[in-house]
């Protein structure tokens, strides 16, 4: 399989991350590349095997239903590009 | 100073014959005539560290100092650390000053050893050459033309080049131990969740594990002792009792069974290599070990499914860096959308982007069985191969990488040509089984050799303990660069 | 042609538990901003989810209380977009494996009863919320509500009319509240409804294309919604138009939707397991440790109070219209032994009173104690029905107990009858005429004596007693 520089575009746009038209075509060359590697994995039979996902074979631990956490707004804060009055300012969000 | 273990600095320490102040005072004196050639450091903050250093000769002299207090460590730029800026070798958090401690620094801390700094590494761990970096390549101590391994390059060069008596690394696909090989140290990544990844920033999350870097198998099992343990704040981490890694590093090989994959000597590797690893076997032998031949048929697949899991994880992971809470944001935007645009494609470098691309497409729509399920499949397959090798052999051993260190540049034209120096390491995370890289010889340039054993779950103290005794017996881990000592 | 509306509804509750569901923080509603946003809300580098059991345990009781599948290994995934009030960047919710899948529940729409059933209920994390005043001309946001739990209810597209929608809606907010998992607070957008309405003409098997009206706060804003969207879709298919799948929004001021996105710019969420998460098991233990904490069930309650009190079935279904009502009214049954009276009490005086006040039960100045001790004396004929009721405004207005108030304002029954012989023997002297017609055959005058008997005793009389009387006493 191979991309196009249009699925490069597609899925710059999904990931947010500007693109222009000679980087896609540099960028599809690239990934190809390494789909090339990736190929080699899609032709084996799995057939029942049950998907991986983790490297332990153990259940999800529990924490009771407690409020431990203080406001530090200040300190995250500290570290933001743009706040006002305790809020992330954002460029205009229109709905 | 002749000898600079973990255990004989501690010693030292305990003994009052050093205080810890001047103890980092020699090692920060050491990056500052090293570093400008190696840049193993991005950040190196002599004020915190000396501060740090007098807290724990505070503890010396109250008499509360555990194994470690004083010992200077450095750690990779990926762990949180409060009041550091913590970068993980991106432009994206070029300015992020964590507001708290990752787990593993908590831990160090507790433990009273001063942090030297934050280490280089490739930009958000993705890379095998450390030349991905926004903060540029380091340089590999024993030359500098040479890489010195990724992604927890930084760490492995400060520790080669004693800038560091030992480091913290992580290892998502081979990032502690490709580096380790290639730099002439020992380096260990444990069975996933013994260390907390809690403040680790994340690459891929189901294959991220933390561990320890220094010159010896015993500085390792002592620097284990300190980083694993359960952490709450991690629903990955395991709830286990403590062990002591250091328990059975003196126990005789005799009745050894060590298991030599097939593949992992086949076609690719370097003639050279193979010779150090074959007579590494050989000296193992002569300590009573007996080989097994072995087949992990599988692991042929590994990087194939690597670099559709990691890039997968990984593209969601690095979705918080969108300039909104903190880290860069681009200076100029029209909207919401193009500043989240510009920000990701400014404060990205191109490996980190190429690997976000991968993994957005393998999960979009129409593309998730084929890929990402698929290789989830075979991460089983991979993983029961292992399960069944090790029904015949205690560990597993082979190369770390297929060669030695490359030149500056030689390879970053190439993503995958790069990936496949990974071939050997990525298997074991996979797994989730605990790997580890140690000195075994040089080749004809002069460029370390590493080679790696793979042991079973929650075998560490089995394969420090074969590292240990191959140490004993041979003196490759004590060898240091002829122009830096 | 004649159409047939379909409806599915899914429905984001916001659960009650003291923490937000991966991370330590305050759900409290209100706080300043970004003043209940901890490391894990606001997404930094390096941070971790642990799930709240106690989100858990809600989303088991749901389970139970509407007889679904639980699933006893659930798994989270992650919903990747980009949205600033999306610290992640991604959504941890669960996809191909929810907690709850299946279970019913039971509405009635003028007298009907009708099951309607439920496709699933999963686990999610609220996302945080943009500020549209203008900070020079950008948004802020607040990251508190981020992370806060959500169990999402999605229903089967069963609903064929706005009503049922709405009977739908409000029998699953007064269970989710009957079972403490949910505040219901729906200003505060704890209970927040998405309706997919989609029309076909009456008889056809497939379903018509179907549009989603998001975020309705209100059960009014829900019926005007379906019925807006309905009408819209009606009147483009007639015009000879297609409705397109699309997200829209309905605007309370002009009572119209509009739309937000087109199937074309949907989301690719690109789901996946959370690696940070493991599975989550339910083990029989714990389903029936919650199991045994469940309380008596809405459907139950009502059978109950047919059963054990008496009550209509219309009247059963009004008093379990949230636990907290039918919990006083049986407080209230119990303390008087009259159920029935109980119930007109209950629906009658005092929910007229809480109305006006605009309090809900839970706020009521009358305890279920003293309103069945008013009752009481109802039926041993201490007081009469207008008494009570004066005795009821004294206990509204906190004057102590029934009995002290019948005492201290003199509101007590004449149930001397010497005293009440003396008042009739005064009134049929006052009133030959009255008598007259009575004998005569003209029953009226009866009533038109006991009136007079009732004003002559201020109301104390006991009507019963003076119906005696006054009967013998014209039969001599």
């Amino acid at each position: 399989m191979s991309l196009t520089p249009d699925d490069v575009k597609r899925i710059a746009r999904l990931a947010r991350i500007e693109i222009d038209d000679a980087q896609a075509q540099a960028t599809q060359a690239r990934l190809n590349s390494i789909f090339d590697l990736i190929a080699s994995m899609q032709a084996v039979n799995t057939d029942g095997i049950a998907p991986m996902a983790h490297a332990q074979e153990v259940t999800q631990r529990l924490r009771d239903d407690a409020v431990t956490e203080t406001d530090r707004h200040a300190a995250f804060q500290a570290v933001a590009p743009a706040v006002e009055n305790g809020l992330y300012l954002v460029p205009k969000v229109i709905e | 100073m002749s000898d600079t273990s973990l255990s004989a600095l501690a010693a030292q320490l305990a003994d009052k014959q050093i205080s810890s102040r001047e103890l980092a005072r020699i090692y920060l004196d050491r990056i500052a005539a090293l570093n400008p050639a190696i840049n193993a450091f991005i950040t190196v903050d002599p004020e915190k560290t000396l501060l740090e250093a007098a807290a724990a000769d505070a503890l010396i002299a109250a008499g509360k100092n555990g194994p470690l207090t004083g010992v200077p460590i450095a750690h990779k730029d990926i762990f949180c650390t409060d009041g550091w800026l913590t970068t993980c070798g991106s432009k994206m958090l070029s300015n992020f000053v964590a507001p708290y401690d990752a787990h593993v620094i908590q831990r160090f801390k507790a433990a009273g050893m001063p942090s030297l700094g934050k280490t280089n590494m490739d930009e958000f761990a993705m890379g095998s050459s450390n030349e991905t970096s926004y903060f540029g390549a380091v340089k590999n101590p024993w030359n500098p033309a040479y890489v010195p391994g990724g992604s927890s390059g930084g760490a492995a060069a400060c520790v080669a080049a004693r800038m560091a008596p030992a480091a913290t690394g992580t290892d998502t696909g081979g990032s502690i131990r490709q580096p380790a090989a290639l730099t002439g140290i020992t380096g260990l990544k444990p069975t996933y969740g013994l260390v907390s990844r809690y403040g680790m920033i994340a690459f891929a999350s189901s294959l991220d594990q933390a561990g320890p870097m220094a010159p010896s198998a015993e500085d390792c099992a002592l620097l284990l002792n300190v980083m694993t343990g359960f952490d709450p704040n991690d629903s990955t981490s395991l709830e286990r009792a403590k062990e002591d890694y250091t328990r059975d590093l003196e126990k005789p090989l005799s009745g050894l069974r060590v298991g030599l994959p097939r593949e992992f000597f086949a076609e690719g590797l370097n003639s050279e290599v193979a010779a150090a690893v074959e007579a590494a076997v050989n000296e193992l032998k002569t300590l009573g070990a007996t080989t097994v031949d072995i087949s992990l048929a599988n692991s042929r697949l590994a990087i194939p499914v690597y670099y559709v899991l990691a890039p997968a994880e990984a593209s969601s992971n690095l979705s918080r860096f969108d300039g909104v809470r903190y880290g860069y944001r681009a200076p100029d935007y029209a909207s919401l959308d193009d500043m989240y645009s510009k920000t990701r494609a400014q404060g990205f470098g191109d490996e980190v982007k190429r690997r976000i691309l991968i993994g957005t497409y393998v999960l979009s729509h129409g593309y998730y069985d084929a890929y990402y399920l698929q290789a989830q499949k075979i991460r089983r397959l991979i993983a029961d191969d292992f399960a069944e090798a090790f029904k015949a052999c205690d560990v597993i051993l082979g190369p770390t990488a297929p060669g030695t260190a490359f030149r500056l540049g030689e390879k970053s034209g190439d993503p995958v040509e790069m990936y496949l120096n990974d071939l050997y390491t990525i298997p074991a995370n996979l797994a989730g089984l605990p790997g580890m890289s140690l000195p075994c010889g040089f080749d004809s340039q002069g460029l370390p050799i590493g080679l790696q054993l793979v042991g079973n779950y929650f075998s560490e103290a089995k394969m420090l303990n074969v590292a240990h005794q191959y140490q004993r017996a041979t003196d490759w881990h004590s060898r240091q660069p002829e122009g830096l000592k | 042609m004649k159409w047939e509306t379909v409806i599915g509804l899914e429905v984001h509750t916001q659960l009650a538990t003291k923490s937000k569901i991966f991370s330590g923080s305050s759900t409290a509603f209100g706080a300043a901003p970004n003043t209940q946003a901890s490391a894990v809300d606001i997404a930094l580098p390096g941070v971790l989810p642990v799930l709240n059991k106690g989100a858990v345990e809600c989303a088991i009781r749901f389970g139970l209380a509407i007889g679904a599948t639980l699933n006893r290994v659930n798994v989270f995934d992650r919903k990747n977009y980009f949205y600033p009030d999306l610290p992640k960047g991604y959504q941890i919710s669960q996809l191909a494996k929810p907690i709850v899948e299946g279970g019913a529940l039971t509405i009635a729409v003028d007298g009907e009863e009708k099951t309607i059933h439920l496709t699933r209920a999963h686990m999610e994390e609220d996302a945080g919320k943009s500020l549209h005043e203008d900070f020079h001309g950008m948004t802020g946001i607040d990251l508190n509500r981020a992370g806060t739990p959500l169990l999402e209810i999605v229903s089967e597209p069963e609903m064929r009319s706005s009503a049922e929608a709405v009977a739908y809606a409000r029998a699953l907010h007064t269970l989710v509240t009957w079972i403490g998992i949910c505040d219901g607070n729906m200003q505060e957008g704890s209970f927040r409804v998405d309706a997919n309405v989609s029309v076909r003409p009456v008889g056809q098997a497939e379903f018509g294309t179907r549009r989603e009206i998001k975020n309705l706060n209100s059960f009014k804003f829900l019926q005007q919604a379906i019925d807006y969207e309905v009408r819209w879709q009606i009147e483009t298919l007639e015009d000879g138009g297609r409705i397109e799948q699309a997200t829209v929004l309905f605007d309370p001021d002009t009572g119209e939707t509009r739309m937000m996105r087109s199937k074309e710019d949907a989301h690719d969420y690109r789901y996946f397991p959370d690696p940070d998460l493991l599975p989550v098991k339910l083990d029989d233990a714990w389903i029936e440790s919650v199991r045994a904490v469940l309380p008596e069930l809405p459907a139950a309650m009502q059978a109950h109070f047919q059963r054990d009190y008496g009550v209509s079935a219309y009247d059963a279904a009004v008093l379990t219209g949230s636990r907290a009502l039918a919990d006083y009214f049986e407080a209230v049954a119990k303390t008087c032994g009259q159920g029935k009276l109980a119930a007109n009490w209950v629906m009658g005086e005092l929910a007229a009173a809480l109305n006006k006040a605009e309090l809900d039960i839970g706020q009521s100045p009358v305890s279920a104690a003293r309103l069945g001790a008013l009752i009481a004396r109802i039926q041993d004929g201490t007081l009469s029905g207008k008494l009570a009721r004066q005795v009821f405004e004294g206990l509204w207005e906190g004057a102590g107990e029934v009995d002290a108030i019948i005492e201290a304002r003199g509101l007590k029954q004449m149930s001397d009858s010497g005293e009440l012989e003396k008042i009739i023997d005064e009134v049929l002297a006052a009133n030959q005429k009255s008598v007259e017609e009575f004998r005569s055959g003209k029953d009226k005058a009866f009533n038109a004596l006991i009136g007079q008997v009732m004003k002559a005793s201020r109301g104390k009389a006991n009507p019963a007693q003076v119906n005696t009387l006054l009967k013998a006493k014209l039969q001599n």
